[in-house]
Formats: C-alpha cells, structure tokens, sequence
C-alpha cells in the first residue's frame, strides 16, 4: 500500500464513521461503540481487499463478508453506501419505519448483505457454510467474518470453530473485533476471553494479533492470511471502542446508544475536522 | 393397494435424498453425529463428498446449512427432532427463517414412538416450535409413498421446510400407483357425513383402520391425510367443517401448538365447529416400547376408536 492508498483510505473510513453517527442519531438508537471501533477493518475489506462489484452484488465469485457482530450493522451500510450499493441517504432512514436499512443486517432487502445477523454466535457458522461451499464448487473467492469479542461467549462460535478447522476451511478469515468492552462492562469482568489467542490455536486456527485500527497491520495480516493452507486463520484485531469519537473511546456507555443533539453536532464536528485534515 | 412393506419414514428419507441427488448436485446433506439413526448415512455411502458431519453441534450445524444455501447449494440438514428443531431453534429463526434461505431441515425420531430412550429424546413439540416461524413450511409424510414425494417436493420448493421423521418401521397404506403430493393440500383417504378425523404422519395408518372398525358399528367417518401442517390446507378443513359439523384431530404431538391448533384456528375463524384434539395431552413420555407407548398413549388403532367413541358420545 503506498501513502497514497493509506491516504485514501483514511479519509474514506472517516467517512464511514460520519455516516455511523449519521445514522444512529437518526435512528435514535443502535451500537455506536462497536461500529467505530470495526471501521478501519470494515473500510479496508471493502475498498481495497474484497473481490465485490456493486453492480453485481450476487456474483456467486465475489468474496463475502459476514458481519457476525450484527449489531455493527451502521459501519457495514457506511461502507456499502459509500462503495455504491446504493444512496447514501438510506442512512439517515436506518431504524426507521418501512426503511431498507434495519437495525441488525437482513440479505433480503439490502443490496450487499451477505447474511441477515444479529442474533451473536451465528454468523460464524454461515460463514463456515460459504466457505464450505466455496470447497466444494473449487471455487476461489475468500469468505471473511467479523465477530465481536464479546460474541466470543457464545458456545456456537466455538462449534463454528471446530467445524472450520476440521474441514480445513482455509479459505475463511474470521476477523475478532477486541474492543476490549460488551454491554455490562469490561469483557475481562463480565466473563474473561483471555488468552483468546491460545483458544482459536487450540481449535486449530492460524492466530494473527494486530492493532485493528492501524491500515498497514490490517493489510498484512489479511496478506498472510491468504497464504496460510490447510487451516482457517482468525485475525485477533485490538480496536477502540467508539474510535474517531473523543468521547465515546474505551466508554462502554456507549456501547448501544444514540447522540442526542449537542453529542452528535460535537461528533460530526470531530470527524469534519479529522477528514479535512487528512485533505489538506 | 400397495403391498404391505414395512420401512420407518426416516429410511424412506435417506432413500429419497439419494434418488433426488443423482440429478441435482446442489443438494448436499449434512448432519450432527446421528447418520446411522436419521439414515443420512444411507446417502453418505452414496455421496460421501457431498455429506458433512457436523459432529454434536445442531446449531453450527444449521448455520453452516443457511451458508451453503446463500451460495446455491441445497442442504439438507438432519437431527433428532428433539436437537434439530430444539437445540437448534433460534438457528433456524434467525440464520434461515428470517432470511427464508432454501434449508431442509429434518427431524427425526419425532414423537413418543421413539421408544426406549424416553422423555429426553421423544419430542412432541417439534411441530409447535417451526409452526411458529414465519414462513416455515412442515411436512409430516404418513408412509413410504408420502416420505419419498415429500422430500422431492420440499427440494423443488424454494424455502425453507421442515420434515418430520419418525423411527418405528410402519406398513405403506398409500397406493403408489395413484398416489400424489401436493405442498398444503390434505388428501381426503375416506369419505364419510358423522365426523372428520384430521390425522398426520405415524397415527394416519392407525386412524384410518380405527376408522374402518367404526364403520361397522354404523360410524360415517371421513379421514384427511393432512400431511402439511403449514401451510394447512384451509380449504378441506372448512368443507369438512361446513359437510360433518364436527372433527377430530389426531397426532403423535403435543396437542398443543400441533396439528390440532392448526385446525381449530381455521374452524374458529371460519366455520366454528367442536373440535376434539387426540395427541399426547401436555405431558412428558418416558422409556417402553414404542408399540406399548403408542398404546398407553391412546394412539394406537384400538386407542384412537375408543377416543373417537368417547368423543362422540
């Protein structure tokens, strides 16, 4: 990646972060914390790493992507929004009544949603599926699912996990969004994870630590990820919760709830201020 | 008729995924550590590239089903009706009904005629569970016939189904020969004036020799195969209701949220008639063997005429 794609990306997930409090605020509601903290990951996936062509949102070729963590649903629709599967303005429309864009990702109705989620622990299994049948067609496209450190409690990721390594599905990135932080406090009081690498080595995965809100760390970990045979790799990517948002970082407050007026034009005014940097 | 043949519905299962998957590579099948019991294994020596065990874990199982199904394939995912539709519940709500991904899934050993291994394993709420699910589709195929049309049916349907299985080998009642399935189309066996008896999967068989006995004790009986509990054919329901004035359900299932309800809600809503539910009565099973559970239960030929009899008196 050369400075200047580093560049571009930078001033596209400050957007995306834009759009995430643009449409929590709208909708009144949703997970702003979490949605921050995966946009740098969610950014990459989609603006320089994944095979995907809005044009043709079901290509049975492209990569896919699984937001397992479903209650990000705003950092995804960001991203889909602005990579052109379809208007920008359905975001200020998130939550509401009749509105495409609903508050856990739903496939029917949203060009680019690879996989309705939202209830935690299931994503994961349907991205083993995908990938699954991307061994059995020999086809080649690569299959990335994003889990939520805290989702990481629910039994079900572990059978996923166990199924993936046993069907040697090396064609499958899961990437654990660790911001450290779930709806009752820290993840080490509610119920520790830790040591979660030695647990996905122990199921049998191919473990990369990173700072999943540094570009150049996510480019070679998902690099490397496609080198490695035989086994699924897990992407262990330490984040900020609420990232871009001096006051929502490491809060777990803000972990699902809007801005009110003064919160939001204070959050607009930030990342403003963070893009027009990155142009000038 | 057809010959007598005695087979459990779950080996007629295993035999119709065969059939269907030499011409349809998409289906694959999967299943959680029961293929010898559900008779996936059946078509696991057939197509062994096209099976995956799951291993003990009926919720990644469905996950990884409503995967492949996002990717064109047709999976056909098979359990224990206890674990596929129980364990797996919230799976099949969220990862397959809500999306409305094109999943089979598969129960079996439904129902107290499981036998020996009792309460744990003898689900009788299978029926209630995906009735709840918006846009499920639930078949409960009587016999051989049935079971081998059904699955072909539920592969040509694009959604999600759900199949009911059951353990206990039974004779085939239908005649092959004129026999056909619809999806939501009950199949009237007997026509009869007195009362319609409204039965479904192992306990059709059963009602339609009660049915005879009562006939010689003067009892017009007409008898409705209803092999789809959702979409329940509402048509044959209210003309039975409209012709008989009076109908009886009868399933291996709770009498709760099964069958039964499905009918009274159409009757209640349309033309309300009394309807009596015959069915295992908001209860636990336990151990025994399935013919005498079937028969403490009331649920065999001889249980179901009496029921009849008390009802109509």
């Amino acid at each position: 990646m050369n400075n200047q794609e580093l560049l571009e990306l930078k001033k596209t997930a400050c957007k995306v972060r834009s759009l995430i409090i643009e449409g929590v605020f709208n909708a009144k509601s949703g997970h702003p914390g979490g949605s921050l903290s995966a946009a740098d990951i969610i950014t990459y996936l989609y603006f320089k790493e994944m095979n995907v062509n809005p044009e043709n949102p079901k290509d049975p070729k492209r990569d896919r992507f699984v937001l397992s963590k479903g209650h990000c649903a705003p950092a995804l629709y960001a991203a889909l929004a602005l990579k052109g599967y379809f208007s920008v303005e359905e975001i200020k429309s998130l939550r509401h009544i009749g509105a495409m864009l609903q508050g856990h990702p739903d496939m029917k109705n949203t060009p680019g949603v690879d996989m309705s989620s939202g209830s935690l622990g299931q994503g994961i299994s349907a991205a083993c599926g995908m990938a699954l049948a991307a061994k059995y067609d020999g086809s080649d496209y690569r299959v990335y699912a994003m889990l939520g450190d805290g989702e990481c409690e629910e039994g079900q990721v572990w059978e996923a996990s166990m199924f993936a390594s046993h069907n040697a599905l090396d064609n499958l990135c899961v990437i654990v969004d660790f911001n450290g932080l779930q709806i009752d406090g820290h993840v080490n009081d509610v119920a520790g994870l830790e040591p979660i690498d030695k647990k996905f080595e122990g199921f049998g995965f191919e473990v990369i630590k990173i700072d999943g809100n540094d570009f150049e760390q996510i480019e070679s970990s998902l690099n490397k990820a496609k080198t490695i045979k035989g086994k699924p790799t897990v992407i262990i990517a330490s984040t900020v919760k609420g990232k871009g948002v001096s006051y929502m970082e490491n809060q777990v407050g803000w972990h699902g709830k809007a801005p009110n007026a003064d919160e939001y034009q204070t959050a607009m005014k930030e990342l403003n201020e963070q893009l027009k940097a990155l142009e000038a | 008729m057809a010959e007598i043949k005695k087979i459990a519905t779950r080996e007629s299962f295993g035999l119709a995924l065969c059939e269907l998957a030499k011409e349809h590579s998409e289906i694959v099948v999967l299943d959680a550590d029961l293929a010898a019991a559900t008779k996936t294994d059946i078509f696991k020596r057939a197509y062994p590239d096209r099976f995956f065990d799951c291993g003990i874990a009926e919720s990644n199982m469905i996950g990884v089903a409503a995967g492949l199904s996002t990717c064109g394939k047709v999976p056909f995912a098979a359990s224990f009706a206890m674990f596929s539709t129980g364990r797996a519940y919230e799976q099949i709500r969220n990862s397959v009904g809500y999306p409305h991904l094109n999943v089979k899934i598969a129960g079996s050993h439904a129902g107290i005629s499981v036998g020996e291994d009792g309460a744990t394993h003898q689900c009788c709420e299978d029926i209630a569970l995906m009735r709840t699910i918006p846009g499920m589709t639930i078949i409960n195929p009587a016999d051989h016939y049935e079971m081998t049309a059904a699955v072909k049916a539920a592969y040509e349907y694009n959604g999600p189904v759900y199949i009911r299985l059951g353990r206990l080998a039974i004779e085939s009642f239908n005649d092959p020969e004129n026999y056909s399935f619809e999806i939501g189309k009950g199949i009237t066996l007997k026509d009869g004036k007195d009362v319609t008896v409204i039965a479904t999967g192992l306990v059709v068989n059963e009602s339609l020799k009660a049915v005879r006995e009562l006939e010689k004790k003067g009892i017009d009986v007409r008898l409705i195969n209803m092999h789809t509990i959702k979409p329940i054919d509402k048509e044959i329901i209210i003309k039975a209701a409209k012709e008989t004035g009076r109908i009886i359900t009868v399933e291996e299932h709770s009498i709760i949220g099964g069958l039964g309800e499905a009918v009274c809600a159409v009757t209640s809503e349309n033309c309300p008639v009394p309807v009596s539910r015959i069915g295992i009565e908001d209860v636990y099973g336990h151990s025994g063997p399935a013919l005498g559970l079937l028969e403490e239960f009331g649920l065999d030929a001889k249980g179901i005429e009496k029921k009849i009899e008390q009802i109509l008196k």
